[in-house]
């Protein structure tokens, strides 16, 4: 009758660690907005509804741009595409870098080598100004090609971290006893090695979602962004261009600036937190 | 039913893969139905490797190992879980034999997933609560927790239940005792003599003397990977010929007299062979010669049913 004592445990753990709360709080509270906010919008997104620059009033919630679009619609639509970003490149960072990190691993030998040298050279490689070239060939982008490129991009270091730990997990006695029992490399991988190190690869993906979060603001604001939509790190590229900063639009451009600066922070505090979680020696007495 | 031809394993060793380590060097025996076998030998000697390699843990160099006259090195896939299902190990540590975040039952839920997918819960309950009192164990205590709330006596019997839940003809015993404490240590050997007279071969791997006297019918002594004494359990015993072997007897402790202060001299140890005795460096006989440095003594039947491999014995 321990399973459930043990998830209470953590729980129990979870509940009470201050940074785990403040963390997911924050950016549950961001979430709550890109996903309600759009409801509340009076104006259609990127449409030029005012004459030109308000400040916030009663009618505009967060002003309006230069050009006298909301800049409430574009910081909620901007604040959801954010997110997609994150779960969508930070997802696939981690998947990949599971992928790696599980075979090579486990299979060792030539295999391990193989995934080694590319994990190294990907490693290596200065990944920024590989997206920035990459990002510059394509006319058209979308939200989805951009993260697909973070996440190709990305995964190396969590795949060298999962590699390790697989390494001196396939090496256990139980991890024999699977193969006597005649499992397959595949089943062994996720229901034997995976389980065990699942609060890793929690706080792995976290930290890929914010960093994938954080690589796309930095792509948008240099104009590298999506073509079409809109996102935060482009509201900010927009804002630079429009010369909010010289002209005082502060509403134009501090919002982005801090939800991201919010949500990345806070997943990071999350992280810190889910690591006290998770391992015994970290917890404050 | 399981024949060993020559196996070898090495290692490649050294900055750049240059130089090979013999953790088993040409091994030959074979085990018969209903037979318990003793592996003995010090920490090193290749005795779990041997396991290993039967149990296609670890792969083989060269030599072959045949299971009722097929070699199992091209094994794969539907006839390998076939293989599986007649020849099992069980390993010195139950503890971390336990996945450690699942329930220890889980062990028999992969059981019956890998090896019996169509049979209905409740034909497989009956047969694991069978299995279970087999090992001498109470369902009802051990069922249904976490592998540390077992004992490691309890958790042994567990895998040796698991084991049984198969058409078990072969199992490599790998120092199942060696984590036991005393008074379960002789529950887990009778329940190894039970299987035996049901026609179950064990290669029961130790290096723990009086265990592998107790229980086997033949017993082979491996030293740094190579057989140097083999032949049935009583002849070696009661007259050890190879030197290493005596030696090892010599090193029992009596419960009846204590020992005298006595200082064995192994200076000559680190020498590297790779050719000629394995046990050259060590070895205490007078007659030792250049012979012994030059050539890897064969085995050699000095009476029947008992093999050595030392120079002094040669024709």
């Amino acid at each position: 009758m321990s399973e459930p004592k043990k998830k209470n445990e953590f729980l129990y753990f979870a509940m009470r660690n201050g940074k785990l709360k403040v963390g997911a709080v924050i950016v549950f509270i961001f979430v709550l907005i890109a996903i309600f906010g759009p409801k509340f919008a009076r104006y259609p997104l990127n449409e030029f509804v005012a004459g030109g620059p308000n400040p916030p009033s009663a009618d505009f919630y967060m002003g309006t741009t230069a050009y006298g679009q909301d800049v409430y619609a574009q910081f909620v639509y901007g604040l959801g595409t954010t997110f997609i970003v994150g779960i969508i490149g930070g997802g696939l960072a981690t998947l990949l870098g599971m992928l790696v990190g599980f075979v090579g691993g486990y299979k060792g030998g030539w295999v391990d080598e193989v995934l080694n040298i590319i994990t190294n050279i990907i490693l290596v490689i200065p990944t920024f100004a590989l997206l920035l070239i990459m990002v510059a060939y394509l006319k058209l982008r979308g939200v989805l090609i951009e993260s697909i490129f973070i996440g190709l991009t990305s995964w190396p270091w969590a795949a060298r971290a999962i590699r390790a730990q697989t390494f001196s997990l396939a090496n256990r006695e139980f991890v024999d006893l699977a193969k006597l029992s005649g499992m397959k490399t595949m089943k062994i991988l996720f229901r034997e090695i995976a389980p065990n190190m699942m609060s890793y690869l929690f706080m792995t993906f976290i930290l890929q979602f914010g960093g994938a979060i954080l690589t796309a603001a930095t792509l948008d604001f240099i104009g590298l962004g999506p073509t079409q939509g809109v996102s935060l790190g482009l509201m900010m590229n927009w804002a630079t261009n429009g010369s909010a900063l010289l002209l005082g639009y502060w509403w134009w451009f501090v919002p982005p600036g801090i939800a991201i600066t919010a949500v990345v922070g806070a997943l990071y505090i999350m992280n810190v937190g889910l690591d006290e979680v998770f391992n015994p020696k970290l917890r404050e007495m | 039913m399981l024949k060993l031809s020559e196996i070898t394993k090495t290692y490649k060793v050294g900055t750049f893969g240059g130089k090979s380590l013999y953790a088993v060097r040409k091994v030959s025996f074979d085990i018969k139905d209903g037979e318990v076998i003793s592996l003995i030998g010090e920490s090193g000697s290749g005795k779990s490797t041997i396991g290993r390699m039967i149990l296609k843990l670890t792969s083989i160099t060269s030599g072959s190992i045949e299971f009722n006259g097929q070699d199992i090195s091209t094994i794969k896939k539907a006839d390998l879980k076939d293989y599986y299902s007649h020849v099992q190990g069980v390993f010195q540590d139950p503890f971390s034999s336990c996945n450690p975040i699942f329930k220890a039952d889980r062990i028999f839920e992969i059981m019956h997933e890998e090896f019996f997918p169509s049979m209905p819960r409740e034909e497989w309950d009956e047969k694991l609560v069978e299995a279970l009192h087999c090992v001498g164990l109470n369902p009802e205590h051990v069922q249904n927790k976490f592998p540390h709330q077992l004992s490691g006596g309890q958790l042994q019997r567990f895998l040796i239940a698991r084991a049984l839940l198969l058409d078990l003809k072969f199992l490599v015993a790998d120092e199942i005792i060696s984590m036991l404490d005393a008074s379960t240590r002789i529950d887990v050997l009778n329940l190894l003599a039970d299987l035996k007279s049901h026609g179950l071969s064990i290669l029961f791997i130790t290096h723990d003397l009086s265990l592998g006297y107790y229980i086997s019918e033949r017993a082979v002594i491996l030293y740094k990977g190579t057989v140097v004494e083999m032949g049935e359990t009583d002849k070696i015993y009661h007259t050890p010929l190879h030197p290493y072997t005596q030696m090892l007897m010599a090193s029992v402790p009596h419960l009846d007299h204590k020992w005298e202060q006595k200082t064995t001299d192994l200076g000559g140890k680190v020498e590297d062979i790779t050719e000629g005795c394995v046990y050259f460096s060590r070895c205490p006989l007078e007659g030792k010669g250049e012979q012994c440095r030059a050539d890897i003594p064969p085995l050699v039947e000095v009476e029947p049913g008992h093999q050595v491999a030392c120079c002094c014995f040669q024709k």
